[in-house]
């Protein structure tokens, strides 16, 4: 009975259904909590059932739109680790979320869960895809799921946000990405992600590459590659969990998620290796890490400063895929995995302190540590995991991504990356400092934090150690598809 | 398809394209001598569905058994009218007959609110005769009845439009402006078919066809082609002949704006069609160019400048008016492409768009009908009070954009697939660029409709007033159509190749 197949459509099944139930259960917030945790324990159970089959490569056909244009769920190992991250993280979250939302006797939560059940729905729907078509479907539906909780405090600041929310992430994707795939769809006559590059195979002339590489690179606007980073900040404003699991992991990840897809499935290494327009974009992505690290270093506003942190991670991945080689590749994948356990220990750290102290600036940290230290312990351990610290899991990928750089020709890229490392030093590290050794100034607690908001961080930050010393089953599982991609590009030349 | 053939009595099938014309004609005169209201919205109604079930019908007979060539009093043509049903005009028969239909359920409560008790009898007899003209229209094959039909629709129209000074009196200045201009476009139209007729000595359209491409082309049709194209493109609200349009949107009655929104324009944009590919040919030098240097560019043009003026009005129905402006672009600009693709994903698009901009204004009329609103900031707070209206609001404004799982979305991907064929990738670039204008002036409403809180009264908030059930359902049904027909774009898809095949010689 139960078939990888049936275990996709529940992947997308199981948060819609939950959200469902969020939403029959408004008036009963605890039974309605309980919806979300019991989903998100269900959704976590069926997408490890799917990382075990994705070698399989079982295939859904959601829908037939019309002929030609097919809605389908096709597994392979990246959208299994993917989906894998999220739907992990979404349990860690949920909990906090409790904590959080109702530490802040905040408004509308029942719209708040329904809306993060939608969008998780969503990325399953984006790592699943088996085609652009179905990816750019999924990708619409988390811009607009998570519009709503974006704007959630409803305030004339949470409106300019979420307006400058929704214009860049529809703006870029309908006026740049759709193009792209309407334009792949018509160069090759499908929009499958297929091994070895779905484009390699068909003889399309480096400017016409070119043009389709720069229009999906800044197309997919939840990538964050600079200039069309400026939602990620304007993001901020919304509750922290959302942050947290939405611009830590699900939203941003599913942006980088699908511009490694591209670069993968449509392009293949091969291809992009050739492309004139990936050197440039590399060293887009390259001035991306080392500016969004400077600005980081000027915002007082500790989620700001993780924000503008975010932007400079996420071009990791944007870059690996636009070295072009596997190694590369390969970090950039692993830069997914290891920056959302990383980041969202930073995010869930910083609603805890909001939530216990009422304080967003670091300047008024000082001395907070003594009160919280479980919890300043875990901000360290993800910070130390983002700069890239061994034996934390955030060294790898910049292991992989600075041999890859090395490989394929772009010496100098590597300065970017070692330069970012010591940014992140002088961008995340004070706070732990503050918090550890300055003098409490006025700041007490202004109550004792839930046990909800505390423990999730500390939970994140061991998975951080943890997933260090996973690198090898890690490694064995995704190295095929950029191998052997490679392997299928060069057979089709 | 058999079922949709055979369902009539053979004896009504056979008289169907006439029919289908003359009932809504009779049953103008009964409308008018109904003592109410009411009586005067059920002979509409029982009319409109009638309608309805005869489109549908020779859908099936077309499809089964290929063009009906229908003459009028048994004259054979080109002697004799002949009402001629092929797979072109089939689509615009079921766009008006259904579209019309849910319109016309949706008029009692709306009309009932806006015009006086003792006119609206005289109301619905002015409408059925614009619907039966905008029928005859489109069924005809007789290029002087096209004029005739065209005539009777437009001054049943400017009635129509003028109802409206009920409740605002520019709907007289409004209506006074387009009766001014679409009597010139009519005349235009007539001089071109006049010129036609003197250069083939024919009306009827097929046979001009044939002796056109027997004698060739000469000053005389040259001139017919430009007259013609003026007069239907003004009757079309092709930019920038569309300066008529946005005040006749605002301030007709609101059942009258959803129902030309999603008919009258697109029966113009029809006869142009009917003209440009079955009278004149498009590989003649001078229509060919027409598609890329006249429809092409105006249709560019209307697409961004139209949407670009959409973004700042203040009126809620002048926005939407602006934005149909700009969509007649899209199906101008699918028409210039030339080919079989373009045709068809302007085709397409004509569908589509009668979808969103029908439940699109239907809403809006909601929203006037409760709360008697009309600016843009006055829809603040709507999601509260009428929620239903304001999900079917979104959806339908959300396909405007073109966002996926709606019908907009499938049209923008035929569109620029077919202009990535004809290799137009400035034409690419321009559909995107209205698209994110169609964002920018739908978020606009969409905020207000959202985002703002509802006006309150002495303190105390609007309460919540849902709209009548006669409102609600149609809305629906064109807002779920909008989802629907995007998980099944075949049927439609299907029936505009089919339009584009039929006129570019796939039969």
């Amino acid at each position: 009975m139960w078939t990888p197949e049936l275990s996709l459509a529940l992947a997308l099944a199981i948060p819609a259904i939950g959200g469902v139930f969020v939403a029959l259960l408004g008036s009963r917030p605890n039974l309605r909590e309980a919806a979300t945790l019991i989903a998100a324990v269900l959704l976590a159970f069926n997408v490890a059932y799917l990382v075990e089959v994705a070698q399989g490569h079982p295939t859904l056909n959601l829908a037939t739109l019309a002929p030609g244009l097919h809605l389908v769920f096709k597994l392979e190992p990246l959208g299994a680790i993917f989906a894998a991250v999220a739907s992990g993280l979404w349990i860690v979250n949920s909990l906090y979320s409790i904590g959080y939302m109702r530490g802040n006797n905040e408004k509308n939560q029942t719209r708040f869960y329904v809306c993060f059940c939608i969008a998780i729905a969503g990325a399953m729907g984006v790592a699943l895809s088996g085609n652009l078509l179905t990816m750019f479907l999924f990708y619409e539906v988390l811009t607009l799921s998570t519009y709503p909780l974006v704007t959630h405090k409803g305030d004339a600041k949470a409106k300019r946000g979420g307006a400058i929310y929704l214009s860049i992430l529809l703006g870029t994707s309908i006026g740049l990405l759709l193009p792209a795939v309407i334009a792949t769809h018509f160069l090759a006559g499908s929009t499958d992600f297929v091994a070895g590059g779905l484009l390699a195979i068909n003889e399309i002339t480096p400017a016409i590459s070119s043009v389709l590489l720069v229009l999906f690179a800044f197309g997919i606007g939840k990538a964050a590659l600079m200039p069309v980073h400026p939602w990620l900040p304007n993001a901020m404003v919304a509750p922290t969990p959302v942050s947290a699991l939405l611009h830590a992991v699900a939203v941003v990840k599913a942006g980088v998620f699908a511009m490694l897809k591209v670069g993968t499935y449509i392009f293949g290494p091969g291809l992009i290796a050739i492309t004139p327009a990936a050197d440039a974009l590399a060293w887009i992505a390259g001035i991306s890490i080392v500016l969004a690290s400077v600005v980081a270093m000027t915002k007082d506003d500790l989620k700001a400063r993780l924000a503008f942190s975010t932007v400079s991670q996420l071009s990791y991945v944007t870059l690996g895929v636009m070295l072009g080689s596997p190694l590369a590749m390969l970090g950039g994948a692993l830069q997914i995995v290891m920056h959302a356990w990383g980041k969202i220990t930073l995010f869930m750290s910083a609603g805890a302190i909001y939530t216990a102290t009422g304080k967003t600036e670091i300047s008024q940290m000082d001395g907070l540590g003594r009160y919280m230290p479980w919890l300043f312990i875990a901000y360290t351990v993800g910070a130390l995991s983002i700069i890239g610290l061994p034996p934390l899991g955030g060294s790898w990928p910049k292991f992989f991504l600075l041999q890859g750089a090395w490989d394929s020709g772009h010496g100098w890229l590597m300065v970017a990356l070692i330069a970012s490392s010591i940014l992140n030093v002088a961008y995340l590290l004070p706070l732990s400092a503050r918090g550890f050794f300055s003098p409490p100034a006025e700041a007490k607690l202004k109550k004792q934090p839930p046990m909800l908001v505390i423990l999730p961080p500390v939970i994140t930050a061991a998975g951080v150690i943890v997933l260090f010393f996973l690198i090898g089953p890690l490694r064995d599982y995704l190295a095929p598809v950029f191998l052997s991609s490679n392997l299928a590009a060069e057979a089709a030349l | 398809m058999q079922f949709l053939a055979d369902f009539l009595p053979a004896g009504l099938a056979v008289h169907a394209p006439a029919l289908i014309v003359v009932i809504p004609l009779i049953m103008a005169a009964v409308a008018a001598l109904m003592p109410n209201g009411r009586l005067g919205w059920l002979v509409t109604l029982i009319t409109a569905a009638i309608v309805a079930l005869f489109a549908l019908n020779l859908l099936g007979q077309v499809v089964e058994s290929g063009v009906i060539s229908y003459h009028l009093g048994g004259w054979a043509p080109p002697i004799g009218i002949e009402y001629r049903v092929d797979m072109l005009n089939i689509p615009l028969l079921l766009v008006v007959g259904i579209v019309g239909l849910l319109c016309v359920i949706y008029a009692l409560p709306s009309v009932g609110d806006e015009i006086a008790e003792n006119k609206q009898a005289l109301f619905y007899s002015a409408f059925l005769v614009c619907f039966a003209g905008l029928l005859g229209v489109t069924i005809t094959g007789d290029a002087f009845n096209v004029f005739v039909f065209l005539e009777i629709s437009s001054i049943a129209t400017y009635t129509i439009i003028a109802m409206g000074a009920g409740k605002d009196r520019r709907a007289l200045t409004a209506s006074y402006n387009y009766l001014v201009l679409g009597t010139i476009g009519a005349t235009f139209f007539v001089i071109g078919v006049g010129f036609l007729y003197m250069a083939t000595g024919t009306l009827n359209m097929a046979d001009m066809a044939a002796i056109l491409e027997e004698t060739g082309h000469n000053r005389v049709t040259q001139a017919a082609f430009a007259f013609i194209v003026v007069g239907l493109g003004l009757k079309a609200a092709m930019f920038p002949l569309h300066v008529w349009l946005p005040n006749a949107y605002a301030f007709a009655p609101n059942f009258v704006t959803a129902f030309l929104a999603s008919t009258a324009t697109k029966v113009a944009f029809y006869a142009l069609i009917r003209f440009l590919f079955s009278v004149f040919h498009p590989d003649v030098s001078f229509v060919s160019m027409s598609f890329t240097w006249l429809f092409a560019v105006v249709g560019t043009i209307a697409m961004v400048v139209a949407s670009l003026q959409a973004v700042f009005q203040t009126d809620a129905r002048r926005l939407l008016a602006y934005s149909s402006v700009a969509q007649v672009g899209y199906m101008m600009l699918g028409l210039g492409m030339g080919t079989a693709a373009g045709l068809s994903a302007g085709i397409l698009h004509l569908m589509n768009h009668a979808l969103m901009k029908g439940a699109l204004f239907m809403a809006l009329g909601a929203f006037a009908l409760n709360f008697g609103v009309r600016r843009i900031k006055d829809l603040a707070g709507m999601s509260k009070t009428m929620p239903a209206s304001a999900m079917a609001f979104t959806i339908a404004g959300l396909s405007l954009v073109g966002v996926p799982l709606t019908v907009g979305f499938t049209s923008k991907w035929y569109l620029v697939t077919a202009a990535l064929e004809r290799g137009w990738w400035w034409a690419v670039a321009a559909l995107m660029l209205s698209s994110l204008l169609a964002l920018a002036y739908v978020a606009r409403l969409l905020s207000a409709i959202w985002m703002d809180a509802p006006p309150s009264h002495h303190g105390e908030l609007s309460q919540r007033r849902l709209a009548p059930w006669m409102v609600l359902v149609p809305m629906s049904v064109l807002a779920l159509a909008n989802i629907y027909f995007f998980f099944h774009a075949d049927p439609l898809v299907w029936l505009a190749r089919a339009a584009a095949d039929a006129v570019m010689g796939g039969n």
